[in-house]
């Protein structure tokens, strides 16, 4: 019997409905009429005009810096629990522990975002950019530490012992031979933290102050009040900023097997 | 004993960082959601002192019931349609040769990656009345001049499937690439036509990742609001765009949280229920697709 033809056809046609919006995106960008609907003229008009939008590269900068804060804190916490999690599994704490890592997983984000302003306006702590980046903390940590706890499933903890065999103290240990062999999960963890807080837009919004808008917060005020051609070009450049990431990471993930053997 | 107390204190050490990281900025905020329910709004937005039942009195609203189903509905809906896609996609991807299926990979992560806002501007841009998809389906004569596409439950359905279904799509893949399609030559010899042998053994030796795929689409479906917000309109509103609503519009804090507390119970039951179940499953093989 044939094997049957409509798994195929339903990936392609799904492939298809995931990139057709984007090219058109993509394509409208470079077009200089206001709406999308006529071609006048290929231009970089948008573009130009990109560049002059202060308000833009400000709210760049507050996002890279909440982004790098949070990453790197969530990066230290992350780690720490994962290794928690995977050498004491099965105690009651780390059931405890695994349960309140997995659970900001799957909570809705607008859930964790009004709960964390309630949380700011009981203790009247000022909204802003510190806010923003506590919070982000606090769901990249899941993230970070569900990458560490998958590279460790595949840990040989036989070269911590052997290490310790011929007398390295414990802190050399942690030091010179656990990271250095975590380190590209701990990387991959933290990759997926950077994108994150970068995208986030939902809980950015319930947190933020005056004065910290971040990328997406400008984003969302431009497509809901005008300024549609500007966010052609912008989100161009992101998708391709995103897309050369994408591919690198994989290019780079896929030939570490080939580089340990 | 000596040792063993060390060992202890040594877990202590490596767990706390992150547990009293999320029981003070996690699980205290969640349920402080419950307790500002009860306390009073100030007029300048602020949380009062005291307790009162008047949220719980304002819950009633004749409106409320319409937009819990309308988000209840959605959600199903969403989380079906994700589900009935991602199923032959990842029966597919497990069955093509390994180059062709990390490309495959790629191609379905990139979307995933990228800027969430960036996907739904680019429907909005879609399905524009000047844009391309509208002037085609005139073209066409399957749609009029005055019809819109925009701002209505359509496309809030539409949009959400675009940006959930790569949630589906994942755990679906990565429990059919641990399925032995021996058992479906098998069903095949024995007798099965090629549907049969999908339905009675593809679907249940996936059982894992389907239950996955549901928890990760239908949970954040419930909690949506930056979709319906941009391309719904008055007749397509979620509980979210209710919560935002009551947070930055008329800035009635415990209003909100009394939205917010009847939104947790809603999603506590399916993820306790589908937790449980794959707790059954194997413990082993559900945190390895949590990792995903």
């Amino acid at each position: 019997m044939k094997p049957s033809r409509v798994p195929m056809i339903v990936t392609w046609a799904v492939i298809l409905f995931f990139y057709l919006p984007i090219v058109i995106l993509v394509a409208n960008s470079f077009n200089s009429s206001r709406f999308g609907g006529s071609w006048e003229s290929t231009s970089l008009k948008w573009y130009i005009r990109l560049m002059q939008e202060d308000d833009i590269w400000h709210a760049l900068q507050n996002t890279l810096f909440i982004a790098l804060s949070a990453t790197l804190v969530s990066m230290v916490l992350g780690t720490s629990a994962a290794f928690a999690l995977h050498r004491f599994a099965g105690s009651r704490l780390q059931k405890l522990h695994y349960s309140i890592i997995y659970t900001p997983l799957v909570l809705p984000e607008i859930l964790m975002g009004l709960s964390m302003l309630l949380f700011f306006v009981a203790l009247k702590v000022q909204l802003g950019l510190v806010t923003i980046a506590i919070a982000h903390v606090t769901f990249c940590l899941s993230y970070v530490a569900m990458t560490v706890l998958a590279r460790l499933q595949d840990f040989d903890f036989a070269i911590v012992e052997a290490a310790q065999d011929l007398g390295a103290g414990w802190w050399t240990t942690v030091w010179r031979v656990l990271l250095p062999m975590l380190a590209p999960g701990i990387l991959a963890g933290g990759l997926l933290a950077f994108t994150l807080s970068i995208d986030d837009f939902v809980i950015s919004f319930f947190v933020a102050g005056p004065g910290s808008t971040t990328l997406p917060i400008k984003i969302y005020s431009m497509i809901k009040y005008g300024a549609p051609p500007l966010i052609n070009a912008l989100s161009t450049i992101l998708l391709v900023i995103t897309f050369t990431c994408v591919i690198v990471s994989q290019y780079l993930t896929q030939q570490e097997p080939k580089a340990a053997k | 004993m000596k040792a063993q107390r060390r060992v202890r204190v040594f877990e202590w050490l490596v767990t706390l960082p992150s547990l009293v990281w999320l029981l003070v900025l996690f699980l205290i905020p969640t349920v402080l959601v419950f307790a500002i329910t009860f306390k009073p709004a100030t007029p300048y937005g602020g949380i009062g002192s005291g307790w009162t039942l008047e949220t719980l009195r304002t819950l009633g609203n004749p409106n409320y019931p319409a937009i819990v189903w309308r988000t209840i509905w959605l959600s199903v809906v969403v989380t079906a349609l994700c589900i009935v896609l991602a199923t032959p996609m990842g029966y597919y991807m497990a069955r093509i040769s390994p180059r062709r299926r990390q490309m495959v990979l790629l191609l379905v992560i990139l979307p995933f990656w990228t800027s969430f806002l960036v996907r739904i501007f680019a429907w909005k841009v879609l399905l524009h009345p000047e844009g391309l998809l509208k002037q085609l389906l005139v073209f066409l004569h399957l749609c009029t001049p005055d019809t819109s596409l925009l701002y209505n439950t359509f496309a809030v359905l539409l949009v959400m499937v675009y940006t959930e279904l790569p949630f589906a799509i994942l755990p679906i893949y990565a429990a059919s690439e641990k399925f032995d399609f021996r058992l479906i030559e098998a069903a095949k010899d024995l007798g099965a036509t090629s549907f049969r042998a999908f339905r009675a053994v593809f679907l249940p030796g996936i059982r894992v990742g389907l239950l996955t795929a549901f928890l990760m689409v239908f949970i954040p479906s419930l909690g949506s609001y930056v979709i319906p917000d941009i391309v719904g309109g008055p007749t397509s509103e979620m509980i979210g765009n209710k919560i935002a609503q009551r947070t930055f519009v008329d800035r009635n804090l415990p209003h909100a949280a009394g939205l917010s507390a009847l939104l947790t119970l809603a999603v506590l039951i399916p993820m306790i229920t589908i937790t449980t179940l794959r707790r059954k499953e194997s413990p082993k093989d559900a945190l390895r697709e949590e990792g995903v």
